[in-house]
């Protein structure tokens, strides 16, 4: 009676998750989305607890609000642009807490073998399901929960390089050991040999041969990607921890971990899949590292890049009827949101068209700019994708870019020969007018020269983009 | 060292290549200024404007051409003032260096150098100092006024209590910047604005002076002005025919034309024949801006103003810019000013004569004894438009084709999809026992049921979707959970810390998600 109640309980949680993703198709429904995700999981882990196989729930309860009082403090402590390392990091314990399930399955299942039958009949519990598997079961639950750690472990530490990535404690540049590619083959090639080890013998060795392996491989693969392909990565990894989860569904026999690690996984592929094709890129190529080859010279830029002065852009906005905001990544880490909102209330209470242009994969992580300028008070209904605003520039007085670079480099459809050539660009060279605010005269994340800077219609906006954005404010009347 | 401006030697030029006002910010730059008497009178400066400007005033041309080092004028110098021209001196002025063997032989020889202002490259870095714009912006407008001056009617349209008045209709052939000039003030006067010009990219240029911009019926492409430096090339005989046949269809509405039509070092294209001039009507006005170069009406008469036998008035002046001899100073003499601000990069008063800045180069016909025209070509290029891809028009069977065929596509492909799945579900099943089975089908409809589900989430919420799958994918704490209860010490402490650890997840991603969700608000 208690088992049907659990699994009761499971399918109500199902569902529940499967309508908090479903709700995040609009600002409004996912608000109550939300809701619905809390629910499922405090019924989820409810159920669990009163269900079969549980024990020592005080200590569970106690470990739970442990954890739920240091999740609270950083979640509400964590400043908006940190989103991305915030992201990262909690994908690094759940991957974490993968290997340990895997760990202990493999233990009770050590420990039940062990055991003569009689001594089985009386097992409860988690071992108790585990003493009722037939030959075959076990051997298909060795290959599940070796995948599950297998996969853990990835999601661990190449979670923890992606945060340290992101936080700027590790250099983002793409870096690889000497041996590149080979170096993780081998270590794929030795995860593989130690499953058919595993496989025949179940001792404790190879899995943890392969931990170490699964370990090197998520290290060196995400530290082998540049810091512009971030949006890939953390999605990529949250679509590990996902699989992660199911993988340790299949060996615990838990309908509910299947359902949600699918859920999860799958949203974190279409993600990498939906970033990948914003840059206009393969899968593989982002994960392999850096740029793919290019098919001859690139195309040089000619013309001089000509700045100006806060009150020649104010004097320009100032006339100008419709204006078209691209912030990037440089806006989240001079934490010139609020000034960015600043100016656009400033610029919509004269009644001017001011728009914000956001390309999919501006920022760290997908829907990064979202976030920040949401946190920064500005209304969504003007913040606008790509392909809703692309046709627009040809009709906007000024288009400001703050902090981007590469999702504005005209050379992508220009230059057949660049190495972001097709990728889907905010043609923002088309409005009448383009400021650039730019710290320096460097190239962007991907080292490529942007022909935009040179165009006759673009004015650069040198300095910090929150200074700058200071001292423009004052000027707009 | 000293910049000098002569008077103007040519009949009835009363331009002058330096105002009070640029000799100042000339004096800034270190040099000492200097201008022969009189030589300000037709552009309204007197020699007391110009000594209150620190400026010296010398009685004679000798005297000026003696002493100054740089010698700023306004026309192409004549051989008297060249002789004055010897080793070290510096001459600025038009040259008109293609049709002045003579005068650049001259200069060699004495061994001065000459900037032609004429031959500045148009660059947007040098549009600052490019005279030949300055002053066909200029001609544009006095072009229109001088129209207005003789024709008898107004340029907008009126209706009065003493009767109507119909508005002006004026054609302006070739749109560049002496064109757009026209353009301008004649659609600010009121008149309805014809505009026309072998470049189609200047179209939109032209709509947006107020201009309505005349399309040939012609299927050729064009070259884009862009990749002959921004001026108009050549045009085949059957695109000039198409043009000639939609002005004639033109010629008995319109009240004013305004031919500006010039195609570099060469004459100027008959673009007006005699027969659309008489199929104007009377009182109708021709403005010939091209009247130096031949013309681009053959009934026009250089620096003449002559009426046809059907009272049509041909104007053929070439001195428009010195018609308004204070306005066309005033710009020239910046040009001028600029000119010499990039010549004297250290502010120093001293000539540095850099043969390795394309502006500079460009102007340069002769140097250190050497001719040095036609200059190489810029090093910096207006970037051309791409050419146009065609794309080619579908019939609707071709459409109905395709669409079928790319359906035909998809399904195969779906088809193709779902039996090497069905297969491998079915290979599966074959070994896996069926408790396995049972929780694979769970899995499979899950990742389906994600998919579907995951392709509505809108773009702007990706951060909030990772931030709660983050949290769900928490849900890997059920695992930890069974197991805690059973077994050894080890087993229980790493099953204390899985819990732990996604229960640092759990609460933080679903408060992070509700705080950023909080924020997303309508305007």
């Amino acid at each position: 009676m208690e088992f049907g109640f659990t699994t009761a309980a499971y399918v109500v949680s199902a569902v529940l998750f499967i309508l908090s993703l479903g709700g995040l198709s609009g600002q409004e429904s996912a608000k109550r989305a939300v809701w619905y995700g809390i629910a499922g999981m405090a019924l989820a882990v409810a159920a669990t607890l009163v269900g079969p196989g549980a024990g020592y729930w005080l200590l569970s309860i106690m470990m739970i609000a442990a954890g739920g009082a240091i999740g609270y403090q950083l979640a509400t402590k964590v400043q908006m642009t940190q989103m991305p390392e915030l992201v990262a990091a909690m994908h690094s314990l759940v991957g974490l807490a993968a290997v340990f399930v895997g760990y202990i399955a493999h233990i009770e299942l050590g420990r039940v073998l062990a055991m003569d039958t009689h001594a089985r009949e009386a097992l409860e519990g988690f071992a108790g399901l585990l003493a009722h598997k037939s030959g075959v079961e076990v051997a298909i639950l060795r290959v599940e929960l070796f995948l599950g750690v297998f996969i853990g472990a990835v999601t661990f530490t190449g979670s923890i390089i992606a945060y340290g990535k992101l936080a700027g404690k590790v250099d983002s540049a793409a870096e690889k050991l000497p041996g590149g590619h080979m170096l993780n083959a081998g270590a794929a090639g030795i995860s593989v040999l130690t499953l058919i080890w595993y496989f025949n013998t179940g001792g404790f060795l190879p899995l943890f041969i392969m931990t170490l392996a699964a370990l090197f491989i998520g290290y060196h693969l995400i530290m082998g990607i540049g810091g512009a392909d971030m949006p890939v990565v953390v999605s990529m990894l949250n679509s590990y921890s996902g699989w992660a989860a199911a993988a340790i569904g299949f060996s615990l026999g838990n309908d509910l971990l299947i359902v949600v690690g699918a859920l999860v996984g799958s949203s974190g592929a279409i993600l990498s899949y939906i970033m990948c094709k914003a840059m206009n890129r393969s899968f593989v190529s982002v994960i392999l590292g850096g740029f793919g080859g290019t098919s001859g010279p690139q195309m040089e830029v000619e013309g001089e890049q000509v700045a100006i002065d806060a009150e020649g852009v104010a004097t320009s906005l100032n006339e100008a009827d419709s204006v078209i905001i691209i912030p990037g990544y440089g806006m989240a880490v001079a934490q010139a949101q609020s000034a960015v909102a600043d100016l656009v209330r400033k610029l919509r209470a004269q009644g001017k068209n001011v728009r914000f242009a956001i390309h999919p994969v501006a920022g760290r992580l997908p829907g990064h700019m979202n976030v920040l300028l949401a946190e920064a008070k500005v209304p969504y209904d003007i913040v606008m994708e790509m392909d809703e605003i692309n046709e627009d520039f040809p009709e906007t007085d000024v288009a400001i870019v703050i902090g981007s670079n590469d999702i504005v480099n005209p050379a992508a459809q220009e230059d057949p020969n660049s190495p972001i050539a097709g990728m889907p660009v905010l043609e923002c060279w088309k409005a009448k007018q383009v400021f650039v605010s730019k710290r320096g005269q460097g190239t962007g994340y991907s080292g490529i020269e942007n022909p935009l800077f040179f165009k006759e219609n673009t004015r650069m906006f040198y300095g910090d983009a929150k200074a700058s954005l200071d001292t423009l404010l004052p000027m707009i009347d | 060292m000293i910049i000098g401006t002569p008077k103007e030697v040519f009949e009835g030029e009363a331009r002058v290549a330096m105002t009070p006002e640029s000799a100042t910010q000339l004096q800034k730059l270190g040099y000492e200024c200097m201008i022969e008497s009189g030589a300000g009178k037709g552009a309204g400066y007197s020699d007391a404007d110009y000594k209150d400007a620190g400026v010296t005033v010398k009685k004679t041309a000798n005297a000026l051409w003696k002493d100054a080092d740089i010698i700023a004028k306004v026309r192409q110098p004549d051989a008297a003032e060249l002789k004055h021209l010897k080793a070290g001196k510096t001459l600025i002025s038009f040259f008109n260096p293609a049709a002045n063997d003579a005068g650049m032989k001259a200069a060699k020889t004495k061994g001065a150098n000459v900037i032609a202002m004429e031959m500045v490259p148009r660059i947007s870095r040098a549009q600052k100092m490019d005279a030949l714009s300055s002053m066909a912006n200029i001609a544009g407008y006095r072009a229109v006024i001088e129209a207005g001056n003789n024709f008898g009617r107004f340029f907008t349209g009126q209706i009065t209590a003493a009767g109507k008045v119909p508005p002006a209709k004026v054609l302006v052939v070739g749109a560049g910047v002496a064109g757009l000039a026209a353009i301008g003030t004649s659609t600010s006067l009121g008149a309805i604005t014809y505009a026309f010009d072998v470049r189609p990219e200047v179209a939109e240029q032209v709509e947006s002076m107020g201009a309505e911009f005349v399309y040939l019926d012609f299927e050729e492409d064009q070259a884009d002005g862009a990749a002959t430096g921004g001026y108009a090339a050549v045009s085949s005989p059957e695109f000039r025919e198409a043009q000639l046949a939609k002005f004639r269809e033109l010629a008995p509405e319109v009240d004013i034309v305004i031919t500006t039509a010039l195609i570099p070092n060469r004459e100027a294209p008959e673009l007006w024949t005699p027969d659309m001039v008489a199929a104007m009507k009377p009182g109708s006005v021709i403005i010939d801006l091209a009247a130096e170069k031949g013309g681009n009406c053959k009934l026009t008469v250089m620096d003449e103003k002559i009426v046809t036998d059907n009272g049509v008035t041909i104007i053929g002046y070439t001195d428009f810019p010195s018609r308004m001899a204070t306005q066309a100073s005033n710009l020239y003499a910046n040009n001028i000013r600029h000119m010499m601000t990039d010549l004297t990069p250290e502010k120093d008063g001293q000539i540095n004569h850099d043969m390795e800045d394309d502006v500079i180069r460009g102007a340069t016909v002769t140097h250190e004894g050497e001719i040095t025209f036609p200059p190489p070509p810029p090093k910096v290029a207006a970037i051309a438009a791409q050419p146009k891809v065609e794309v080619k028009e579908l019939t609707p069977e071709e459409k109905r084709a395709e669409e079928v065929a790319a359906f035909k596509a998809q399904t195969k492909s779906q088809v193709t999809l779902i039996v090497i799945g069905a297969v491998l579900l079915l290979g599966v099943g074959l070994v896996a026992p069926a408790s396995f089975m049972q929780h694979f089908i769970v899995f499979v409809l899950a990742v389906f049921v994600g998919f579907q589900v995951i392709w509505g989430v809108a773009h702007s919420l990706h951060t909030p979707l990772m931030a709660v799958t983050n949290a769900i994918s928490s849900i890997i704490i059920l695992g930890a959970l069974m197991q805690i209860g059973s077994g050894s010490f080890l087993v229980i402490l790493l099953a204390a810390v899985s819990v732990f650890m996604t229960g640092i997840n759990i609460f933080g991603g679903f408060l992070v998600t509700r705080r950023m969700l909080a924020m997303f608000q309508k305007s």
